[in-house]
């Protein structure tokens, strides 16, 4: 089982208080009047599925209920950090060799 | 190819059995292909060897970067079905059923397609009405299911608890008779078998890093551990890493990659006679010749390549099976493993021709690929060969996430697809 920090109760807690919740920093598109079948589709569909570090939304469920977002390795499933949602994305830890 | 019957059996039990030789060599790659098909499971053998036989196209190398049949195809839980409920998903496993049909005719090899019969259980009031409403379309499709009540269901596997007390009790279920299961590494090396036999390279242990584009935008090759591999066309079949792939040739795709958990039991004798599974509870099983039990977990919630998967959902699937069997509640596992899956938004496969000339893909089949082995193979190697989609899988295209014609088998199956 992963154990998970929430940045909001700065706790680290079994995975099963928390709920997966996609890819994070994607950003719904400001006029969707103005927005492309294309634009929609990547909006919607397209997704980065990242090998290696992935930037990721997690929801403390079963704890304090927020979204926060989490740096996490997709291979060896290891989280490199985790931070509050809002936070702009920050760059990819030097010290991690990429996968 | 030595072709296996009673004879050769005969005269090689008679003479030790040391007449036997390899089945298929283990080919180096050359510096040119006419077609590199890029993941030797069963689906890419298949397109290659459905590529020989139906299009005459030899000149073909499957590429892998393990030993062949050592992904989701020596991974799953072996089910094959075809009751979905749209009538693009009905044609498309439908026709990968009647393949598994004779298959083992075809191939000369016994995949051991077992008509044991698929059975989903029923719950609650939701699970009635959409396993009804799937009945009805697939009789109009002509794919057979059948309701069955709770007698009737206990009637067809001994074994399952009907107790109006269950936590989860048992109010009916769909029975599809033509359903059931395939030796799943038989699949594999009979394709492999008969595709090398009509001279298709098969490279193992060659990762493929990346798909290399021409100045006009076409393919050109692959790059591979053991070099540039020219091609004019190259299909990818790699399931759980296509993403990874596509993104060498320039292409996002629609796809996460999730871990899909399977385990076994110890071996026990013949006491479970079809395949059942239950999306409300969450738990699918089988039991194999080899006398496994063999049951089906689910994705992790969280996308991932490890290979591993999360113990909690191994405690949640052991659980259900539990509730609903409870004849196996002292039945001890013998081992669990993961495998990944390639899911799309609509949990319907992408098989056709890409925007990039040249490139093909077969992928997104996330939980269920192996039921459509042949199909997929068969309709890969249509399009391949044609440069133009076959009347079955025209619908799968890349394109429809754009233009909004999505199969949506996900919001049909609900849970286990």
């Amino acid at each position: 089982m992963l154990l998970i920090h929430c940045p909001y109760c700065d706790e680290t807690l079994p995975e099963a208080e928390f709920a997966y919740a996609g890819e994070a920093h994607i950003a719904r598109p400001a006029d969707p009047m103005a927005t492309s079948d294309e634009e929609w589709r990547d909006y919607l569909f397209i997704r980065t599925n990242a090998r290696g570090p992935h930037y990721e939304r997690w929801r403390h469920v079963h704890g304090c209920g927020r979204f926060f977002n989490a740096l996490r390795d997709t291979v060896s499933d290891r989280f490199l950090m985790t931070y509050k949602a809002g936070v702009p994305r920050p760059d990819l830890p030097a010290t991690e060799d990429a996968q | 190819m030595t072709r296996f019957s009673a004879m050769s059996l005969l005269k090689n039990a008679l003479t030790g059995q040391k007449g036997w030789r390899e089945q298929w060599p283990d080919s180096q790659p050359r510096a040119e292909y006419d077609v590199v098909i890029v993941g030797a499971g069963g689906h890419g053998l298949g397109a290659a060897y459905y590529l020989a036989k139906e299009h005459g196209i030899t000149n073909v190398a499957v590429i892998d970067k393990g030993w062949l049949g050592g992904g989701n195809t020596g991974r799953n839980t072996t089910i094959i079905r075809s009751n979905y409920l749209y009538d693009e998903s009905a044609r498309l496993y439908d026709h990968a059923v009647d393949l598994w049909e004779g298959l083992s005719q075809e191939l000369n090899y016994n995949v051991m397609y077992s008509k044991r019969g698929v059975m989903m259980l029923a719950h609650n009031v939701h699970d009635i009405h959409s396993f009804q409403r799937h009945i009805h379309a697939n009789r109009l499709n002509g794919v057979d299911n059948a309701w069955l009540t709770p007698g009737e269901a206990k009637v067809f596997c001994p074994p399952l608890n009907i107790s109006p007390k269950a936590r989860y009790p048992v109010l009916g279920a769909a029975l599809q008779m033509r359903a059931g299961t395939a030796r799943h590494d038989a699949v594999a090396w009979g394709y492999a078998r008969a595709a090398a036999a009509r001279g298709v390279d098969i490279i193992q242990n060659c990762p493929v890093t990346a798909i290399r584009r021409g100045p006009d935008g076409a393919v050109t090759g692959v790059e591979t551990a053991r070099g540039f591999i020219r091609a004019k066309k190259v299909a990818v079949s790699a399931a759980g890493h296509t993403s990874v792939l596509m993104d060498s040739a320039g292409l996002r795709m629609p796809l996460e990659s999730y871990p899909l958990q399977a385990l076994v039991s110890e071996p026990v004798k013949p006491c479970f006679p079809c395949v059942v599974m239950s999306n409300t509870v969450h738990a699918y099983i089988s039991q194999s010749d080899k006398g496994e039990l063999v049951i089906g977990s689910g994705t992790d919630q969280y996308t991932s390549y490890s290979q591993r998967g999360g113990l909690p959902l191994i405690e949640h699937t052991v659980a259900a099976i539990c509730e609903v069997f409870p004849i196996f509640n002292r039945m001890r596992m013998l081992r669990k493993w993961g495998g990944i899956v390639d899911v799309t938004p609509d949990r319907s496969p992408i098989l056709g021709k890409l925007p990039v000339p040249g490139l093909y893909v077969n992928c997104g089949w996330g939980t269920g690929g192996f039921k459509a082995t042949p199909g997929a193979g068969h309709l890969l190697a249509w399009t391949v060969a044609k440069d133009a989609p076959h009347p079955i899988n025209a619908p799968f295209t890349l394109e429809r996430f754009t233009t909004g014609r999505l199969i949506d088998e996900a919001a049909a199956a609900a849970v286990a697809h």
